[in-house]
């Protein structure tokens, strides 16, 4: 973040150079130290009816926890803040916080919110290096046994607030690795890996089992898990099938889906092929399409793997670029490029396959449509060719069909989405909750960890109470 | 750890097979399937169609032709040597009926993925005819296993050195020259099913063919493996590995199998040079 702490008050955080971290994949901001952790926290006016916590999907007690670090009681802090929340290190890195907690800071009226995300990050990250690695108090064991399919941000809420109820917990994970998308999707230079397993850690310490390469659906049925004794099943798969174009020329060699190119550097690691076996194309002039945060992350890496030049192709208008305004920001100062209200109208190719170029077309802003923003309308003529030779599709996400048909009891919506009673979780098969983008298609990780929440307390009453 | 409990090599260096200890996945293992193997930490996943697989033992059989590094370092692996992650079965299974005379071809290694399908095409009540080949005779596997699978097998040689000398579509229009078929299956290299799937095109003879496109994941979450079928564009994890062999655009397949080719020439040769 780039304001100046002269003109708002606020502490800001340590950066990387944009010049250097541009070709590295160590992590942007370094972290506050505890000086301006408690600087920063001492700007907190401690409201008697805080809008942060009414902005906070799962109502951590900011100011309670601010307080903490006021007082220089960083290892009080940490762990009310995970009484509510078992993930901070990670959402103090990816929450949207300005639309979220600090969107709704009294201090945003005289200049800027409080920086909660960074005093969030600073409470975790100072409990893993100087910790008591004490855990949090866990309810006496009911017996009961519950399967968590998927370790995303959803799945590992659910995971952790079931245990600390006392409540027996599984995990089923599809990859090797467990951490869903905060591992195959979030880059190292957003969210270092080891933050991650750390977080995975602490809920396996807590008693928390995790299998991985457990293909719920394939390996095994959700019947089949209840025959084996499981009392609740959660499922927090993610939306996991990546959508394309449709447009001339997209199976050439050179277009990925944003899925597959993340998935590549991040989870396999491929930024340090050949070290590592996987690889994964290095474009020259690389285009990402879309302007979301896996836009973003997809522009960044391709900048980190030494791309001349990195765009990214947008249909609308800056404002409407639904990216978190941090990673905006990081990717100008780094060098992508913003070709706005332009979009593909099919791909160039040579004789062996491989992608060459792509066709765009200008548009310009219309009406606002269903979503509510203004609609891009196609300008007539206007077609312009663009050289590349990789292009990542970041353009969102699907229902990925593959547990969901083979449990055909469960309800679907149109769009293939998992029903679930969205105060709940539960969905139309007894004992079953889900939650996450496989139920409201893709969002953001703290939204996953709210629907977790508002299960994890629905499957305990289950469990106490029944149906 | 998935560990290997029997290792054999069909020929020399080239031609390994494999039987995984992978309870799980046995269980539910049907002809068809696949499974993702990933050797070591920074081992690539790799997709395998399975030759075998055993519920009462718990173990899955893979057998695979050393093609790189990471099919090398697969055969660097002994028996109690293990395999640390192993994911499945992903893919649908064949559909199998009764539907009269079929013909199964397969080409290389895929006479490994053809078996069990040969054998449930058998068990179903079906004629089979099967036809498999090589490069050479040492390359041939599975020739016993797979005249026990079917009632009548054809053996071809694309250098003469044992069976019929030339490719298996020689074979496959005098087979289809003899008499009625129903149903085709096959399964090879890229060419080898171009080849085959024109052929009986020709002859209007519906034929599946299974695919091993480059992957990731195996559960439709990349969409690396895209092939287009029929003018569309499906992913191979899940929607395969098997389509029907007369829409698939094979030309497109076999450049998307070369994406990668430089990066693995050097990745191979690397682990070549550290081998010696």
């Amino acid at each position: 973040m780039s304001e100046k702490k002269e003109k708002t008050g606020r502490v800001p955080m340590p950066e990387q150079d944009p010049q250097v971290r541009r070709r590295n994949f160590q992590e942007v901001p370094t972290g506050y130290t505890p000086a301006m952790a408690q600087e920063e926290a001492a700007r907190c006016v401690q409201c008697k009816k805080p809008g942060c916590v009414e902005g906070c999907p799962v109502s951590v007690d900011i100011p309670g926890f601010i307080n903490l670090v006021n007082k220089g009681d960083f290892t009080a802090a940490i762990r009310h803040i995970w009484s509510m929340n078992a993930l901070p290190a990670v959402c103090g890195r990816v929450c949207p916080q300005e639309i979220q907690c600090e969107g709704k800071c009294i201090l945003n009226k005289k200049g800027a919110a409080v920086a909660i995300g960074n005093l969030e990050r600073f409470c975790a990250d100072y409990e893993r290096e100087h910790g008591t690695g004490a855990l949090p108090p866990k309810a006496a064991s009911t017996g009961k046994r519950i399967a968590v399919v998927g370790s995303g941000p959803s799945g590992l809420t659910v995971a952790g607030d079931l245990i600390q109820k006392g409540h027996s917990v599984t995990i089923m994970e599809a990859f090797h690795k467990p951490g869903g998308v905060l591992v195959y999707g979030i880059p190292e230079f957003r969210l270092p890996k080891a933050i991650v397993a750390q977080e995975v850690n602490f809920l396996e310490r807590l008693g928390v089992k995790v299998e991985c390469n457990a293909v719920v659906g394939r390996t095994v049925s959700l019947d089949e898990l209840f025959e084996q004794g499981y009392d609740a099943i959660y499922l927090g798969v993610g939306a996991g099938l990546p959508s394309f174009m449709n447009i001339p020329g997209e199976n050439l060699i050179g277009i990925l889906s944003a899925n597959e190119y993340l998935t590549r550097a991040n989870l396999m690691k491929a930024y340090k092929f050949p070290e590592v076996d996987t690889p994964i194309p290095l474009g020259k002039n690389v285009v990402v399409l879309g302007a979301g945060n896996v836009a973003m992350d997809s522009a960044r890496t391709a900048m980190r793997l030494g791309a001349d030049s990195v765009r990214i192709v947008y249909r609308r208008s800056r404002d409407e670029m639904p990216a978190r305004a941090a990673e905006i920001h990081h990717a100008g100062e780094e060098g992508i490029e913003f070709m706005l209200l332009t979009a593909p109208t099919r791909y160039l190719g040579d004789q062996s396959g491989r992608l060459t170029g792509m066709e765009c077309l200008k548009m310009e802003l219309g009406e606002p449509d269903a979503s509510g923003r203004r609609r891009p309308i196609p300008i007539k003529g206007s077609e312009f060719e663009i050289q590349c030779d990789l292009v990542v599709v970041a353009v969102g996400s699907g229902a990925n069909p593959l547990l969901t048909q083979s449990t055909p009891d469960l309800k679907l919506n149109k769009w293939g989405y998992i029903q679930a009673d969205l105060e709940t979780g539960k969905t139309s098969k007894r004992g079953v909750w889900a939650g996450g983008d496989i139920v409201t298609g893709a969002a953001t990780v703290i939204l996953a960890m709210g629907a977790g929440r508002a299960a994890a307390n629905s499957i305990h009453k289950y469990l106490t109470w029944g149906w | 750890m998935f560990k290997i409990v029997r290792r054999q090599e069909m020929a020399k260096g080239t031609v390994i097979l494999n039987e995984i200890e992978a309870p799980l996945i046995a269980r539910k293992a049907k002809p068809g399937q696949f499974v993702i193997l990933k050797a070591n930490e920074e081992g690539e996943r790799i997709p395998l169609t399975m030759a075998e697989s055993d519920s009462q033992k718990g173990t899955i059989t893979v057998i695979y032709m050393v093609v790189g590094k990471s099919t090398a370092l697969f055969r660097d692996l002994k028996v109690g040597d293990g395999y640390q992650d192993v994911i499945g079965p992903l893919g649908r299974p064949t559909h199998v009926e009764k539907v009269g005379h079929v013909l199964c071809v397969g080409g290389g290694t895929g006479v490994a993925v053809l078996h069990p399908i040969t054998r449930a095409m058998k068990e179903a009540g079906n004629h089979v005819t099967c036809i498999i080949g090589a490069r050479n005779k040492e390359l041939l596997i599975l020739e016993e296993q797979m005249k026990a699978a079917s009632h009548d097998l054809r053996v071809c040689t694309d250098d003469g050195s044992y069976g019929h000398h030339g490719f298996v579509t020689d074979v496959v229009k005098q087979v289809l020259a003899q008499g009625p078929v129903q149903q085709a299956v096959a399964i090879g290299p890229v060419p080898m099913m171009k080849a085959v799937t024109t052929i009986t095109k020709a002859a209007n003879v519906p034929t599946l063919v299974s695919l091993n496109p480059i992957m990731i994941d195996g559960t439709g979450m990349c969409g690396g493996c895209r092939v287009t079928v029929g003018g569309k564009t499906k992913f191979a994890c899940v929607d395969g590995p098997e389509f029907d062999g007369h829409q698939v655009n094979f030309d497109e397949l076999n450049l998307r199998l070369k994406a990668y080719c430089a990066e693995e020439k050097n990745c191979y040769e690397g682990y070549c040079r550290l081998g010696q």
